[in-house]
């Protein structure tokens, strides 16, 4: 067997987590052959392409039929060759060249080309796909001067990093030749997916779970190990964990147990709790802010409600320690852009009440200052809870905050196209760049209905000016630093205040091995996942 | 036979009220709900305005509610069911997927939940207020306490994980088990802990229904009459205290039966059986009018032959019952 370069990174990389966190499970050792692996899934997208619809309940199971130009690995520049082999940009932002992978055949046999990127890049990255409608808005068109290049053209200097950054989530290659003929939101490929993959999609029974299959024909030679990965749905949580018990399913990604369960499971011979592997899908746990609402509009009010928050309680007690204080629009993990040295809104009740009787909001005859409608989201039980929290602390200072439930459909309506609230709870998504999900949280003039965007009412022209500048800045060190100033502003304004950054956990049997061996592992291929006999 | 027919020439023409109120209900519940089948995509994908909009537009949400009112009464003039948001696919392939676990789930709890119950209820209305008696009756009100998703997280972790009789989720196993009978043994090995979780609550029911019958019955002057006759007391027991008895049981079995077509959300979950009472819930989150309108509406015609199946029985069993003219 030949030894290739991305194994060495890989191992390396493996190596490297394994020292690191004392995890033993990346392994590099003589992976075996064959098997079926039956993983938990708890919804069945409706489109199930990720090339128009990047989010993770598609990637969970698309990202192992459908490749992406790139994926994330730890360590090295963050970026593995998948169908592109090489990526270079223009100095003048206005292009970017990919060298695509040779002898890469899809499911049914017709040869992969850079007509295939093309098409997929102009026909649905750019108009169709939620992220990409943004990060592709300039791209003018694609050339392929060949089968195996493809040049992205860019009617406006478009920065290669952000490009770059958006590859592993944003740049799913679908096959032209089944997708040219038709509606392409109506394509029966949508959900009987045919990719470059390393598996197969066999079937989909409904309510019941997806089937995929080895593809043997994969460009990468002895690699899918696994014959078969079934995704079993089981909506119940609790189900899960018996499951998992039971060894009838042997991995459930994204904290599909639940927490309160996980400390007993892992005392399970035969199980492991693993939290790496998330670390390319960072969620924020953020009080979003209405600033239409007087009070709010007061920075001194925002700082107050900061300086009310116990951070570490929420880490320690919320998420039973699986996540990180935060206080900025950037998690740690990205050492591209994240900054340390902004200003702490520290634990301070004391600092809380002097700031809000300094903004001219005294404690009245009930002893409140004022009150708020407090909504928190239901995405996570985590976000529910800190809603229960919140409205402690707030009562703490004397901010009387009534919570108000919705479920996803109401939540949404209600903070994105209606404002109708004063403060919200959400797990805002970091991807991997600030450009793609983040600056969207502070620009200001974005029509009302745009879900998790700026709907607060925040208009800075200081921020504004940074967001644009960055927009537009080609060089990847002005990029950066204009994006270190942002998270300056976004921490001394405080449109919205950052409470906690987390991620997922995988709980697994012990048999599954090379789980969480890269920073969007549930999300990327799993060629490389086998099962230990 | 003339009976028979009034009855269901009368049915069938209340059904059609029945059923349009419930569709009409259906429909208004979800426009009145926050948030349409949009919002609740864009929850799990995020997407800008322009999005949004060609998201309603292609969806059909984006005009008035007059104007979707009339699509609704259009598509109900012409029982079209439409196509679901959620499943982006007809909604009549979509019932006609879940519709066989939930009616498979509901027949093995109405089977067992009947038997046990019937079984019981004649212990225990054999010799009322005997030890016997108020053992059995106790138990059922036990049974009857006990929330059906408690009951069913303790039988998955005892008869699942711990002790591993029987599957912990699902209604078959992944991969197939050869031949037909294979697979109606896979099927009714799935259905066993489902089904007790679901029924185990209902046991009771038939019991104090068939036991307070019974009670009645002892005390009534025919059963005095068949005493007096010399007839046995086991004859007595089958023909004049348990025969009557029975009736009202089944206008209870009528009664469970129509409150199980519409699934429920708890076990069927709890188990990742994929049946009508899920398919309710994901229609409501998801703001799936269409889906829910005809998965309302399926229930409710299987709800209406259901009870038309028990008025026939009951009938057939009991000729004083709508027999007008005899």
């Amino acid at each position: 067997m030949a030894l290739h370069r991305r194994d060495i990174l890989a191992g390396a990389a493996a190596l490297t987590a394994a020292a690191i966190t004392g995890n033993a499970r990346a392994q590099v050792a003589a992976a075996r052959s064959g098997g079926i692996l039956t993983v938990a899934a708890d919804t069945e997208p409706r489109n199930l392409n990720p090339a128009m619809v990047a989010s993770n309940g598609v990637f969970y199971v698309a990202s192992k039929v459908i490749e992406p130009l790139a994926e994330m690995i730890d360590g090295g520049d963050g970026l593995a060759p998948r169908l592109a082999t090489r990526w270079e940009g223009s100095s003048d932002g206005r292009t970017v060249t990919f060298t695509l992978r040779d002898g890469v055949s899809w499911h049914d046999g017709k040869p992969f080309t850079s007509a295939d990127v093309d098409f997929s890049a102009m026909r649905l990255w750019k108009p169709l796909q939620n992220l990409g409608r943004t990060v592709f808005k300039n791209l003018e068109a694609v050339d392929t001067p060949d089968a195996r290049t493809a040049v992205f053209r860019f009617s406006v200097p478009t920065p290669f990093q952000l490009v770059r950054n958006a590859l592993p989530g944003l740049a799913s290659v679908v096959p032209k030749h089944l997708y040219d003929v038709g509606d392409i939101a109506t394509n029966p490929a949508n959900t009987r997916l045919v990719g470059t993959g390393p598996f197969r999609f066999a079937e989909h029974r409904p309510g019941e779970f997806y089937r995929l299959e080895k593809n043997p024909a994969y460009w990468e030679a002895g690699r899918p190990y696994l014959d078969q990965i079934i995704y079993r749905v089981l909506p119940d949580r609790g189900a899960i964990a018996a499951a998992l018990e039971a060894n009838q399913i042997q991995l459930a990604a994204f904290s599909a147990v639940p927490l309160a369960d996980m400390e007993r499971l892992a005392k399970v011979p035969g199980i492991a709790v693993i939290p790496q592997g998330y670390d390319g899908i960072t969620y924020q746990l953020t009080v979003e802010i209405n600033h239409r609402r007087k009070e709010l509009a007061d920075a001194r009010v925002r700082r107050a409600i900061a300086h009310a928050i116990d951070r570490k309680f929420v880490v320690d007690t919320i998420f039973l320690g699986y996540a990180k204080p935060s206080n900025g629009p950037v998690p740690a993990f990205d050492k591209q852009f994240h900054r340390t040295d902004l200003p702490d809104s520290g634990f301070d009740r004391r600092r809380a009440e002097a700031l809000l009787d300094e903004a001219g909001l005294p404690r009245g005859g009930n002893g409140m200052r004022f009150s708020v409608r407090l909504l928190p989201a239901p995405w996570f039980e985590q976000t529910r809870q800190f809603g229960d929290y919140l409205r402690q602390a707030l009562r703490a200072v004397g901010i009387d905050a009534q919570i108000a439930n919705n479920d996803p459909a109401a939540h949404l309506k209600a903070v994105y196209t209606d404002h109708a609230f004063d403060l919200a709870i959400g797990s805002l998504v970091y991807r991997n760049d600030p450009a793609i999900s983040t600056t969207i949280l502070y620009e200001s003039g974005l029509p009302a209905g745009v879900p998790f965007s700026n709907q607060y009412g925040y208009a800075s022209p200081a921020m504004d000016g940074l967001v644009r500048r960055a927009a537009s800045a080609v060089d990847p060190a002005e990029r950066t630093a204009l994006y270190r100033d942002m998270q300056m502003l976004a921490a001394t304004d405080l449109p919205l205040i950052h409470v906690a950054e987390f991620t997922f956990l995988t709980v697994a049997r012990r048999s599954v091995m090379n789980v969480a061996n890269n920073p969007r592992w549930a999300t990327s291929h799993w060629a490389d996942t086998w099962l230990s006999a | 036979m003339t009976r028979v027919l009034r009855l269901l020439a009368l049915r069938g023409l209340s059904a059609i009220p029945t059923l349009l109120i419930v569709a009409c209900g259906a429909f208004l519940l979800l426009e009145f709900a926050a948030g349409d089948a949009v919002d609740a995509y864009l929850a799990q994908t995020g997407g800008d305005a322009g999005f949004a909009a060609e998201l309603r537009r292609s969806l059909g949400l984006g005009g008035t509610f007059a104007e979707r009112l009339a699509g609704f009464l259009v598509s109900l003039a012409t029982i079209d069911l439409g196509q679901s948001v959620v499943f982006a696919r007809p909604v009549a392939s979509v019932i006609a997927e879940r519709l066989p676990n939930t009616l498979l789930l509901m027949a093995s709890t109405t089977l067992f939940a009947a038997g046990f119950g019937l079984g019981l209820g004649m212990l225990a209305g054999r010799h009322p207020n005997s030890f016997a008696d108020h053992g059995i009756s106790t138990a059922a009100l036990v049974l009857l306490a006990i929330p059906n998703f408690w009951l069913g997280l303790l039988l998955v972790v005892g008869l699942a994980v711990s002790w591993p009789l029987f599957p912990v989720a699902g209604i078959r196993s992944l991969i197939g088990t050869g031949g037909l009978v294979g697979a109606l043994l896979d099927l009714l090995h799935h259905l066993v802990l489902p089904t007790l979780a679901l029924g185990a609550g209902y046991i009771a029911l038939y019991l104090r229904t068939l036991r307070a019958g019974m009670v009645e019955a002892w005390q009534s002057d025919h059963v005095r009459a068949a005493r007096a006759r010399g007839l046995s007391e086991a004859s007595v027991l089958r023909r004049g205290v348990v025969r009557p008895a029975l009736l009202p049981s089944l206008v209870v079995a009528g009664q469970n039966i129509g409150t199980l077509v519409g699934g429920s959300v708890v076990v069927e979950t709890l188990f990742a059986i994929p049946g009508m009472g899920r398919l309710a819930f994901e229609a409501v989150t998801g703001r799936d009018t269409a889906l829910l309108v005809g998965v309302v509406m399926s229930a409710t015609l299987l709800v209406l032959v259901i009870n038309l199946v028990v008025d026939l029985a009951m009938a057939w069993l009991d000729p004083r019952l709508g027999a007008v003219d005899g």
